[in-house]
């Protein structure tokens, strides 16, 4: 039967096709739909871990105790996760382990642009690279093989535009592979020294025996066609080829992006006059064939930043580029931004008014950045917003700790933010951190979390006790306030800042877009009363603008939540629901 | 057959994907080769959203580029313009009316060009503009502008109507079934 699929989904149904039964997963766009999509399947079971490092660890001991398990994460949880990944490499694995890992060049949802195959590479773990739906399924249910063939994790890279395109796919039965015993192998499973050191060799010779596998594998492919230029290329790159050159040019399509074939490639190179590698990010096909001693072009006409298309290719090696059209007008941008009803677009107003250095993490919150609010001085990655405030406040002392906040979202607290506290609540900064609980992880489309109460399939589940949480690291001033009450938010900041210790202010609404948060009526604009101050665009609503002179609100977008009530001098603003 | 390309744009959160999958579905059912290749994450909050839908004997690259549209479907009259470098020299947009001011007109930064339409049809565009929030409303709600689309679309297809009615009863909930049925038909003939 054939399916039209999300090459996410299609990852999900390979690992339903190859048996796998357990998944822990951390949230991360583009790679969250696998474990969404492998949760309809009973026959799995599948969780959101607080973070990637604690999901391949708990898919490792699945592994270890005999059942075919899985992790997914995005490019940047992997490096979170590079810890067991990097031993988990030396004591292989018992049953079946698969990491799927998304890359998102372009950076639709991201905070950079790594290539995860050097994680690969430098962990010495092979690497699967699908280039749509019906290979994600394919190479998921191969990386079984693979995992347990040559007692290796295997990674299973995605990137955005195969993760989020859907195309066809066939279906097929789930195999049911009997649970591995169990046994205790120490010299296996034991990494100190003197275990570990007598595993390296197998590692060394596990990678000759999987790049002989790649030499003759299918998973890479010779598609032969003119032979003046030949390409090599993977993943997405792949289709951009494809759909410029079609057989015009000869193509080595890989399909395990570590380890490369070696005989594959120079016999390749020796069919072809002119060899060029398209790969998207970093040159580690390049550089192989380089290492190699071949001459062969790559990004020396071909960016190392952002995604390729097919007029990019065609610009860049020389194919019919297409050209469009423009009206004269400049087309102003449409960033995203927070939502109508947001509950933190209270809070990071008060930051902005206050004028506070906003130490920030990674969520939706981090759109606190964008104008008018402007409330953000950093985002690195997930936790360091109150990892790095300790560090600010030592650093600069009293001036800082008066003015100086962290800002961190329930989720992300939860993924890495705790250990950050414990360091403040033991190396005693008099630091002020925010943890914005909007009761759900937000940017990456609502999925629980260990402070939810509720598990991944809305099951009622443990529910971490923030307040208690922070108590129990030391931190005497812990409180809460409602960020759609600008008068508490405001005296609640103040108050914290001046204070002589390190205080914890929860501010708790939830996300406006969960679907049992009730809103209120839309508000509505008196004309009469409205000066046409501006006030209330300070806040940076969606719904909110001003037209000939007088604020309006759309009564689509609003959700009654009255923060921009409280900014009015004149009263202007009245419910529709209110006046009838 | 060569491959066709539509796009669907708007802003986060009007309901591209589900005008999409409904292409997906249309498309594959007709025994074409499919791909649709959508925006989830951080751009979904408010901002320029796009969805490709490409099919044909044989679909490679997942992404529309510059010059290759044959349909431009778009939710928001300024996201159609926005897109415009997208469109075939003789492609087709087909647009609500809907004006939705970005961040940057709200704060006073940038204006809301005028006369988009009117602008887009000088650089030789066809150009079907139509008031589909007004029309999803008499269907029953704002919220199916997205449907309304898919019935003007539907105009400028050659397939039957059973069709188009086969995949809206496959992707759209039950209990919104009749709703976007209207939708459809308003779309389809206005």
């Amino acid at each position: 039967m054939k399916e039209l699929m999300l090459g996410n989904a299609a990852v999900a149904r390979g690992l339903y096709e190859a048996g796998c039964s357990v998944v822990s997963s951390y949230p991360g766009t583009p790679s969250t739909e696998i474990t969404e999509e492998a949760v309809k399947f009973p026959e799995i079971y599948c969780e959101w871990a607080p973070n990637e490092k604690v999901a391949m660890e708990v898919a490792f001991g699945a592994s270890l105790a005999g059942k075919r398990a899985f992790c997914a994460m995005k490019h940047v949880g992997l490096n979170v996760a590079a810890d067991p990944l990097f031993t988990m490499s030396y004591t292989g694995v018992n049953a079946g382990l698969v990491i799927g890992v998304a890359d998102d060049a372009g950076m639709h949802s991201s905070q950079n642009e790594q290539d995860s195959r050097r994680h690969a590479v430098a962990a010495k773990v092979p690497m699967l690279e699908p280039s749509d739906s019906a290979e994600a399924l394919e190479f998921a249910k191969l990386a079984y093989d693979l995992s347990e063939g040559f007692d290796t994790p295997v990674l299973l890279k995605m990137c955005t535009r195969v993760a989020h395109s859907q195309s066809l796919v066939e279906l097929t039965e789930r195999e049911e592979p009997e649970m591995k015993p169990y046994e205790k192998r120490i010299a296996k499973y034991v990494m100190m020294p003197g275990n570990a050191i007598k595993r390296h060799p197998f590692v060394e010779e596990r990678t000759r025996k999987l790049r002989e596998w790649a030499e003759t594998s299918s998973v890479n492919r010779v598609e032969m066609g003119g032979t003046d230029v030949g390409i090599i290329t993977s993943s997405t790159s792949y289709q951009y080829v494809k759909e410029v050159f079609g057989d015009s040019v000869s193509v080595l399509k890989l399909g395990m992006a570590n380890p490369l074939p070696v005989k594959l490639i120079r016999d390749f190179a020796s069919k072809v006059k002119r060899l060029v590698v398209v790969e998207e990010l970093d040159p580690i096909i390049e550089d192989h064939c380089k290492a190699l001693g071949l001459t062969v072009s790559g990004k020396d006409v071909l960016p190392l930043e952002g995604e390729f298309s097919q007029n990019l290719i065609a610009e860049k090696l020389g194919g019919t580029v297409h050209k469009g059209r423009a009206i004269e007008d400049a087309i102003p941008p449409r960033p995203p931004v927070m939502c109508a009803g947001c509950p933190h677009r209270g809070l990071f107003y008060t930051l902005s008014k206050n004028k506070c250095t906003v130490l920030g993490d990674i969520g939706c919150y981090t759109l606190g950045a964008v104008a008018p609010l402007g409330a953000m001085d950093m985002t690195l990655c997930m936790g360091a917003s109150i990892s790095a405030i300790h560090g600010f406040n030592k650093a600069r002392g009293a001036e800082s700790e008066g003015k100086t906040v962290a800002v961190i979202g329930d989720s992300t607290f939860m993924h890495s933010g705790m250990t950050g506290l414990a360091n403040i609540a033991y190396n005693q900064s008099n630091s002020t951190v925010i943890i914005l609980d909007n009761s759900i992880t937000g940017m990456t489309g609502h999925q629980q979390n260990p402070t939810t109460g509720y598990n991944i399939k809305g099951d009622p589940a443990g529910k971490i006790d923030l307040e208690a949480l922070c108590r129990a690291m030391g931190f005497r001033r812990v409180r809460v306030v409602d960020p759609y009450d600008l008068q508490a938010c405001d005296a609640a900041l103040k108050e914290e800042l001046a204070a002589e210790e390190a205080s914890v202010i929860i501010s708790r609404r939830p996300c406006a877009l969960l679907k049992y948060v009730k809103h209120e009526a839309p508000l509505e604009v008196d004309g009469d009363k409205c000066v046409g101050c501006r006030s209330c665009m300070k806040i940076g609503c969606p719904a909110i603008s001003v037209k000939l002179g007088k604020a309006r609100v759309d009564a689509t977008l609003c959700v009654g939540c009255g923060v921009c009530e409280q900014l009015c001098r004149v009263d202007a603003f009245r419910s529709v629901k209110k006046e009838g | 057959m060569e491959t066709k390309n539509i796009m669907i744009v708007g802003v986060g959160g009007q309901g591209s994907l589900l005008a999409s999958k409904l292409l997906g579905h249309l498309l594959m059912e007709q025994g074409y080769d499919v791909k649709v290749s959508e925006v989830h994450g951080m751009s979904q909050r408010g901002g320029s959203v796009v969805t490709y839908v490409r099919y044909g004997e044989k679909v490679h690259s997942p992404v529309i580029d510059e010059g290759e549209a044959d349909y431009i479907v778009s939710f928001e009259l300024l996201e159609a313009a926005r897109w415009l470098s997208y469109l075939k020299p003789d492609g087709q947009i087909v647009t609500s009316t809907q004006q939705i001011d970005p961040m940057p007109v709200i704060t006073g930064a940038a204006a809301y060009p005028e006369g988009l339409v009117e602008k887009m049809r000088a650089t030789g565009a066809k150009v079907d503009a139509l008031d589909c929030l007004a029309l999803a409303e008499r269907a029953g709600s704002s919220k199916a502008v997205n449907i309304v689309l898919m019935g003007r679309l539907s105009h400028y297809f050659d397939l039957p109507e059973e069709a188009w009615q086969r995949s809206l009863e496959a992707m759209v909930p039950r209990k919104f079934l009749e709703l976007n049925k209207r939708a459809f038909a308003l779309g389809k003939e206005a």
